[in-house]
Order: structure tokens, then sequence, then C-alpha cells
């Protein structure tokens, strides 16, 4: 069992809104590893979108992203990448 | 005092309040249960979340198609709220733990996650609640077993009306009279919005971004659909600019009044006909008001839209009779029922399908299910008794599926003639031309025709294969494209040399750039949404035939629909010198 967490800025254009939220969780949603983000001392589930949106993650927030599991790295690195890059 | 810019889709200006449209409220109960009743209740929770993702997932294909995949992405969201595992979890807890009702408890919980949204500093995230929403109201009516329609149809006072979208089946439940306007958030000039009020007549702007989030019920707006703009909370001058712009529209409308009873002739006698397309009988009166000389196209699918069954023969046949008799003498020409492509039925026989413009629709929907088919051919049959009606099969792309309509048409005759049932045994049967294999072939097709209609729509869309509804290719959506203008002058000239007679019931015959080059290319009938007919008739009446002859000649010669448009626009305004402004320029 791998744990990995880090603190990420996140450049997606409008933050982790609706749609990109849902996008994050559909990542999330493929590996078997648990993701929890954490803002402003809330944490919440990681594969949860409604979770997701009331973090209020705008433009730039800086949010911790925590993944434990089999496949911890391959999903953190592709979550990490999501959240800076974003891709809508 | 808020301008907001969208997509001028029906000219004219309205004055009034706001309806929105999609905000529904529901009364959900509080219910106390037992512990035997908590599987039940978990239960209609499940049942209730498959259905509505069933209910997602055919809209997201149905946008998908419409207005193009991006627009649909939204849905997948939508999709994931179903799928939450911490929002279901929740949900289950507070039935076992509270001991209450399901809808009750899905309400609860969604409804914290709405506070804490609205809460947050970011108004972007903020507005997104309305998707939230738009999927909590959907499981809500599986609950309470709600229909999702009509929201709108119960519309007492006039007004304008404010919706992300409207589909098909909400156009056909509108009540006209009431509606001093459209805004949608959604669509482009083709959408189906911007269609249905430009044959209503009515003023719409369209792809007005944020339009449900900045406009509440009631608010005061102003909709100029000439401009393609928004104000919400006009000053009292803006609204008394605006006044002044409508008595002046209503002068122009007296001017009408009395162009109705002039022939669409040139100025070297050649006469021409111009029909209106219907698609409710409610629009009838706008026939007379226009002075269309009948119907060109009878949409007969809006009988069938927006219900869960089909409408009985005996329903059908009252809806085309009357059409038929308040037509009289002038000629109606049913087409039967296009459904697929963008309009979809209510009913479970209609499955999604990926790509439904290619797919099960009008004809070959009909061919397949007879019973459903021969209903309405009986009924038009009956209706032909009064003299004046035509039928024309839609979608049309070989000889084989004419030829099968006409047998089951034929069938049809011979049940009534058994039957002792009266209808005319000489009424004209068409064919639609839309799909490019039918243009192409428009010479087999005419020797088993009596008449032609050619439906620019599709045409245009298959034969350049342009989906229109999707703004990242709509501009290749082009009328004057060199192999669109092969496309109808085959079709014309094919049915000329075959003895029959051909019309167009597509925008492009409502354009007064076009009309000219169709009026060139000696097209019989021009078919148009009512309010374009005044136009497209001054036009008729100010050019002449041999002017119009030879510039469609040049025009069939020319490249690129650019090069064709602007060749068009400058012989107009040297045919039509000072009153080129004039026709050429209001929408």
């Amino acid at each position: 069992m791998e744990k990995i967490e880090q603190d990420i800025t996140v450049s997606n254009p409008h933050g982790l809104h609706v749609r990109s939220a849902g996008l994050f969780v559909q990542i999330a949603n493929k590996y078997d590893s648990s993701v929890r983000m954490g803002r402003a001392g809330e944490e919440v589930e990681g594969k949860s979108i409604m979770e997701l949106l009331t973090l209020g993650v705008n433009k730039g927030a800086t949010v911790h992203l925590i993944v434990e599991g089999v496949d911890a790295e391959e999903a953190f690195r592709e979550l990490k990448e999501y959240l800076e890059k974003g891709n809508d | 005092m808020i301008k907001i810019k969208g997509i001028a889709a029906s000219g004219g200006i309205g004055i009034g309040a706001a309806y929105c449209v999609g905000k529904e409220e529901f009364i959900v109960p509080r219910l106390k249960i037992t512990h035997e009743e908590i599987s039940r209740e978990i239960y209609r929770l499940e049942e209730a979340l498959i259905e509505t993702r069933r209910e997602i997932s055919s809209l997201q294909k149905k946008i998908g198609d419409e207005l193009g995949f991006d627009h649909a992405k939204i849905f997948e969201a939508h999709l994931l709220v179903l799928e939450d595992r911490v929002l279901i979890e929740d949900i289950i807890q507070q039935i076992k733990s509270k001991r209450v009702n399901v809808e009750h408890a899905f309400s609860q919980s969604v409804q914290k996650y709405i506070d804490t949204l609205l809460k947050l500093d970011d108004e972007y995230l903020r507005e997104r609640v309305i998707d939230i929403e738009d999927v909590s109201r959907r499981v809500l009516r599986k609950f309470l077993k709600k229909k999702e329609q009509p929201l709108i149809g119960e519309i007492k006072e006039k007004v304008i009306i404010v919706a992300h979208d409207l589909s098909p089946s909400d156009a056909a439940v509108l009540p006209k009279d009431n509606i001093l306007g459209f805004i949608t958030e959604v669509g482009g000039w083709t959408s189906h919005t911007a269609i249905i009020a430009r044959s209503l007549g009515i003023p719409a702007v369209v792809g007005v971004v944020g339009a449900t989030t900045s406009i509440k019920p009631e608010d005061k707006l102003i909709i100029d659909g000439i401009a393609g703009i928004v104000i919400v909370h006009p000053s009292e001058k803006t609204v008394k600019d605006y006044q002044h712009k409508v008595s002046r529209q209503e002068k122009e409308g007296k001017a009408i009044h009395v162009s109705r009873v002039l022939k669409p002739r040139t100025l070297d006698k050649k006469e021409f006909i111009i029909a209106a397309n219907l698609e409710l009988p409610e629009e009838l009166s706008l026939v007379y008001d226009y002075g269309a000389q009948g119907v060109g196209l009878y949409r007969t699918e809006y009988l069938f839209l927006s219900r869960q069954d089909f409408p009985s023969e005996e329903e059908q046949y009252k809806a085309y009779s009357t059409v038929a008799k308040k037509v009289k003498p002038n000629p109606v020409i049913i087409r039967t029922m296009d459904i697929g492509g963008d309009k979809f039925l209510s009913q479970p026989q209609m499955p999604a399908e990926v790509k439904p413009f290619l797919g099960w629709r009008a004809i070959r929907f009909c061919l397949a299910r007879p019973d459903i088919f021969k209903e309405q051919l009986r009924a038009i049959l009956r209706a032909s008794s009064e003299g004046n009606v035509k039928i024309m099969f839609p979608m049309i792309s070989g000889l084989e599926e004419l030829r099968e309509a006409k047998k089951l048409l034929e069938d049809c005759r011979k049940e009534l003639r058994k039957a002792g049932t009266k209808f005319d045994e000489d009424m004209d049967i068409g064919t639609m031309i839309e799909v490019p294999s039918a243009a192409l072939m428009a010479d087999l097709l005419a020797r088993e025709s009596d008449f032609f209609s050619i439906g620019t729509n599709d045409l245009i869309q298959y034969a350049l294969a342009v989906d229109r509804g999707n703004e990242k290719v709509a501009y290749l959506y082009e009328p004057g494209h060199p192999a669109v203008l092969r496309l109808i002058k085959n079709v014309i000239d094919s049915a000329h040399a075959n003895g029959i007679w051909v019309g167009m019931c597509g925008e492009m015959s409502g354009d007064p750039m076009f009309a000219f080059l169709l009026v060139g290319l000696e097209l019989d009938e021009f078919s148009m949404p009512p309010p374009m007919v005044p136009r497209i008739k001054e036009l008729i009446r100010n050019v002449s035939f041999f002017d119009a002859r030879r510039a469609a000649i040049a025009a069939l010669a020319l490249p690129t629909a650019k090069d064709v448009e602007s060749f068009l626009q400058e012989e107009l305004r040297r045919v039509l010198k000072d009153d080129f402004e004039r026709i050429m320029m209001p929408k």
C-alpha cells in the first residue's frame, strides 16, 4: 500500500466546477486507490462530485491531494496532471 | 440596466416581463416509515436513480446530435451526481436513522450540498448549483411521478420566455398568443427555437449565455430580435425608444396587409406561388394574415410529439380536415410524419440512436411500422375529400421507398373504398427531395411523382456533411454552395422535363437573395414561415424573370458560396436600385 500526498495548484480555467470536477471523478474512478482532496481545513472524498464541489476550488487555488492504494503512483500522476494542466 | 448580447434568431421587438422556464417547484412530503419499510424506500431510491440515468443518457445523445458533443459533456457530470457514493450513502443513512421516506431524505441531502455551494466565494462555481438542481429535479419527478413536461403551456399573460433551451416538444405546447419573445441560452440561427420563433413571427434571441441565471422571473425585459440583444431592467428612456420602434413595426404590418391580395408576379408577368409552412393548426390564421397561397408544407409530426401514445386515426383526421377546410380553395400539402432526427417521440418505441439524422426516421420509420403509418394515411385520405389536399413523403432516398409508400397508400384506398368512405381519388402524391441521392436521380423519381418539394435544410446538411446545430462546423452550412445549387437545378430541370411542378419548403426559399436565384431557376412554388411571405412576394414583384434567369445562370458557374452570395447581392442591388435596402435588409 502506498500513500502519496502533495499540495497542488489548480490551473483549470474555472477551477473545479461541475464539468471539470466530473472529469476528475472519472479519472479517479479508474483506479482502485482511495482519493481524498483537502482545502482550507476541509477534506473530502475525491471520488464524489458533490463533495468536490463543496470545496469551491477556483482557479489558482491550492489543494492537498491524497492518494492511497495499490495503484497510487499512477493515479496520483494522472490526477495531478489533470489539476495542473486541465483540459477544458 | 443590463445589456446581454446573443444571436439574433427571429426579428421583431418585445417588451414585457420574464417568464423563466425550468424553475419547477416541488412539494416534498415528509413521512414517517417503519423499520420494515426501510428496504422498500431504498429500493425506490435505486429505481429512481436508474430511471433518471436512462433519461439523462438519452438527453445527452439528443443534445450531442443537435448542438454538438461539447454541449452534451455536462451530462457526464450529471450522471456522476446520480452515482455519487457519498450522496447515496447519506440518503440511505437518513432513511435508516430518521425513519423518513426516500424523497424527503433525498431532498434534504441534496439541499445540504446546495446550501454549501451557495456560500462559496466564487460566483462561477456558485452558479453551478443549477446543474445540481437540474439533476435533483429529475430524480424528484421520478419519486413524485411527475411528468417532465409541460413546464410551459399554462401562461395566462403576455410574457417573454427565458429558458436554457426549448425542445420541439416544448414548442409544440407553447401558447403563442401570450408570448412576446424567446430567450434561450443555447442554439443558433437554425436551432429549433429559432425556427419555431420565426414561423410564429415572434422575436427571439438565442445563445444568450447565462440568461437563466441573470434573468429572474418577472424581470422587465426588452428583446430585440434584429440586433440580437436582451436588455434586463431597461431605463425609461430605453423603453420609450423601443416603443417607438414597435409602433414603426406595426405600420409596416399594415403595409403587409395591403400586399396580401397582390400576386407574386415578376415585372415581366411570370407568376409564382408562395405558400406557407405550417406546424400547428393554431398558426393557420398567419397563413391568411401574411397572404400565403395555401400551405406548402404541413408538418404533421407535431401531432405526435409530447405525448406517450400515438394519435388515433380519428384525431388525425380531425386535425387534417380542419386545416384543409380553412385553407380552401388553396391547396395544403400534408407531409407524412417526419419523426426521428431532431424530433423525438416520447413513445418508448423510439430507441435513442447515435446518429439520428442518418437513422430510423421519417419514411424509414413509417415503412417499418405500417400499423402506425396506415392510420396516418387513412386520416389524410379521408381529409382529402375536401378536394384540396396533397400528400408528400419525406426522406425518400430511392425509388423502392416511394413505391412502397405508394403501395401502402393504395392499400388504404382499397380499405376506404370497401368501407364506402369518401376520399379524393386524384389526390396528388409528392416526393420530398432532401437526400442527395434523391436529388441526383430526380428524373427517375419524377416519373412516379405528381410533384416535388425540395427540403433544403436537410439537403444542405446531407450534401455538405454538416450538422447545422454544431456551432463548430455551422459555418460550412452554405445554401449557396455550388454543389447545393447544382443539386437544386437538377431537381427543377428533371421535374419540368417530366411535366411535374416543383416547390421548396426549406429556409432557402424564404431568403430574398436565394429567392431571386430560385426565380431564375424557375422554381414553381416557394413555401416558408408565414411572416416571410410578404418580403419574398415584394422581391418577386420587383424583379424580372429575365434578370433573374441571367443571374441564376451566371451564379451557377461560380466556384464558391461566397462568390455566389456576393454576386447575387450585387445583381440585386443593380436590379432593385432604391428598393434594395427596403427589401433585402430588414429581418
